[in-house]
């Protein structure tokens, strides 16, 4: 069986570093868009008369930036929170079913198989079956499965999804992603926000097109169609990079699902059950949705190899993804016809 | 004499680096195979509840039951430490576990008996519990495995000694009955 366990360090250097660059580029990014903004009307207003308004001190920046490393910091620590939130999940403290006790097992199973702390267990309350898995890594974790998993899966199956998820537990993954949804938030809530103020600026920068058409024009003209597509494209960027990091980890979550629970064919009968299923998970939206084992929103590029998957989709092909666990199965059933052989040998 | 200084530097770091990389597989190690005893713990603390909670729905399998109630007392008198522990505590341990099998069979000849709501109970407890110890025991003895490749891989057997590394002992099925996959025998027919 692969072993993805000396990847293991590689994975999670990668996934801090890239956790720490997200912050860094989503700070730079606001800082772009408020200095900017600055020198814009910096040069706009360079040619005005002597009693207007002339902008020397770069407080739209300055602002902009403070505003980025709160919101990033905030997003960071409150992002688990933020997640759980917008898919409307209740915390299993008690299990009062057979269902939740059985969640709950199967959980702590999974999380002495994968040598990690208990996550923090959660329900969504949804028909369609998925599961993902939230926090800022192994000793602050949280899994969410909703209802309509359980009421599919059996045991093993379930215990195979749970392995999935704390594989991205354990990669770190979580930190990342997590990071990037609650910053995907973030960008959404501070561009409406400024999106409201900027409808008062535009009587200032229409003056600024009229008085530069002396000197700087086109440099204006171009700082500024620059400047407007980065605030159109912000969110867009966001979702291109949720894309991104996500397809290639759930190949490797699938791998340590099977590594803890030596049993990839139960994964991949779990896969199947949520694959045909065919309705999408409506309490998932579009912010979460690289976090879940299967996409909750069922498009359609899912399920194309190449380029065209690669560009928009959050998840591999899920026959992809069966087709391998299956080899890794049969391997494995390969293996032990041969261990007994063997012995039968000595 | 620069090239020197750099090569020596190197070397210690690549030292420092094994090293800590050696004991800190040592302190998993450990640390897993404490796992495995917090999990049998909990296994001896439980079976006494569960068997008491169907011993009225399950008057008529009394010696099942006694078995279980046995092997599990003899598994709580093992105490041993030393190279000797994994072996004496596996034993014991693993007789328990064929007992719990041996009651699984039993409910699950017994429709009836599973819908009662406290023997279904039981029977997810056990489950859970099994499992509990097989994947402490996986954990285990993956973490053992790596320790052992690592400290007698070369070029990290060079400071092996120096951290004190000893090939960790495996946690080994002993019982027969448990290690049973399903076997075709041809050769005696």
């Amino acid at each position: 069986m692969t072993s993805p366990d000396g990847n293991l360090f590689q994975q999670q250097e990668a996934n801090r570093r890239r956790t720490t660059w997200l912050v860094i580029g989503f700070v730079l990014f606001f800082a772009w868009l408020g200095f900017g903004g600055d020198y814009i009307l910096a040069l706009a207003t360079t040619d005005s008369g002597p009693h207007a308004y002339h902008h020397v001190f770069p407080w739209l920046g300055i602002v902009l930036t403070l505003t980025a490393i709160i919101t990033a910091r905030y997003a960071y620590k409150t992002g688990p929170e933020k997640v759980l939130w917008s898919t409307g999940a209740r915390e299993v403290i008690d299990p009062e079913t057979d269902g939740e006790r059985q969640l709950v097992n199967v959980v702590e199973e999974m999380a002495i198989a994968a040598g990690v702390a208990r996550p923090r267990i959660w329900i969504v309350p949804d028909d369609d079956p998925n599961a993902f898995a939230t926090g800022h890594g192994p000793g602050d974790s949280h899994i969410a499965v909703t209802q309509g998993l359980l009421s599919i899966c059996n045991r093993e199956e379930l215990q195979a999804v749970i392995g999935h998820e704390l594989g991205h537990v354990k990669n770190l993954d979580v930190r990342l992603m997590t990071t990037l949804a609650a910053l995907v938030g973030a960008v959404l809530l501070v561009r409406d926000g400024m999106g409201r103020m900027m409808g008062g600026r535009s009587r200032i920068s229409s003056r600024a097109e009229g008085g530069g058409k002396k000197g700087a024009g086109p440099l204006i003209a171009i700082l500024l169609a620059l400047w407007i597509i980065s605030w159109v494209i912000a969110p867009l960027v966001t979702q291109l990079l949720a894309l991104a990091v996500s397809r290639r980890r759930e190949y490797l979550a699938d791998d340590m699902s099977a590594q803890f629970t030596r049993n990839p064919l139960a994964l991949a009968s779990a896969l199947e059950k949520i694959e045909s299923a065919t309705a999408p998970t409506t309490s998932i939206k579009r912010g979460a949705a690289h976090l879940c084992i299967a996409d909750p929103l069922g498009r359609h590029f899912t399920n194309h190899e190449g380029w065209l998957g690669d560009v928009f989709a959050t998840h591999p092909p899920m026959g992809m993804r069966i087709a391998k666990l299956k080899g890794m199965g049969y391997a494995q059933l390969k293996k032990e016809g041969g261990s007994f052989t063997n012995s039968a040998l000595a | 004499m620069w090239v020197l200084l750099v090569v020596v530097v190197v070397a210690v770091l690549w030292v420092i680096g094994a090293y800590n990389g050696l004991i800190s597989l040592k302190n998993q190690t450990i640390n897993a195979f404490k796992q495995i005893d917090v999990q049998l713990k909990r296994r001896h603390d439980l079976i006494p509840n569960l068997v008491n909670s169907v011993k009225g729905a399950m008057d008529f399998e009394r010696s099942t039951l006694e078995a279980v109630i046995q092997a599990r007392n003899q598994a709580v008198k093992v105490n041993a430490s030393g190279p000797e522990a994994v072996k004496q505590i596996s034993q014991a341990e693993n007789a328990l576990s064929s007992a719990l099998s041996r009651l699984m069979v039993v409910v699950e000849r017994y429709p009836d008996l599973k819908a009662t709501g406290n023997v279904a109970q039981l029977q997810e407890e056990l489950t859970s519990t099994e499992n509990r110890i097989a994947f402490a025991r996986q954990l285990y003895n993956d973490t053992a495995t790596q320790y052992t490749t690592k400290q007698q891989q070369f070029p990290t057997t060079l400071v092996a000694g120096m951290a004190h590394a000893a090939p960790a002992d495996l946690w080994e099925i002993e019982d027969q009955a448990e290690r049973a996959v399903p076997q075709v025998d041809l050769s005696r027919r």
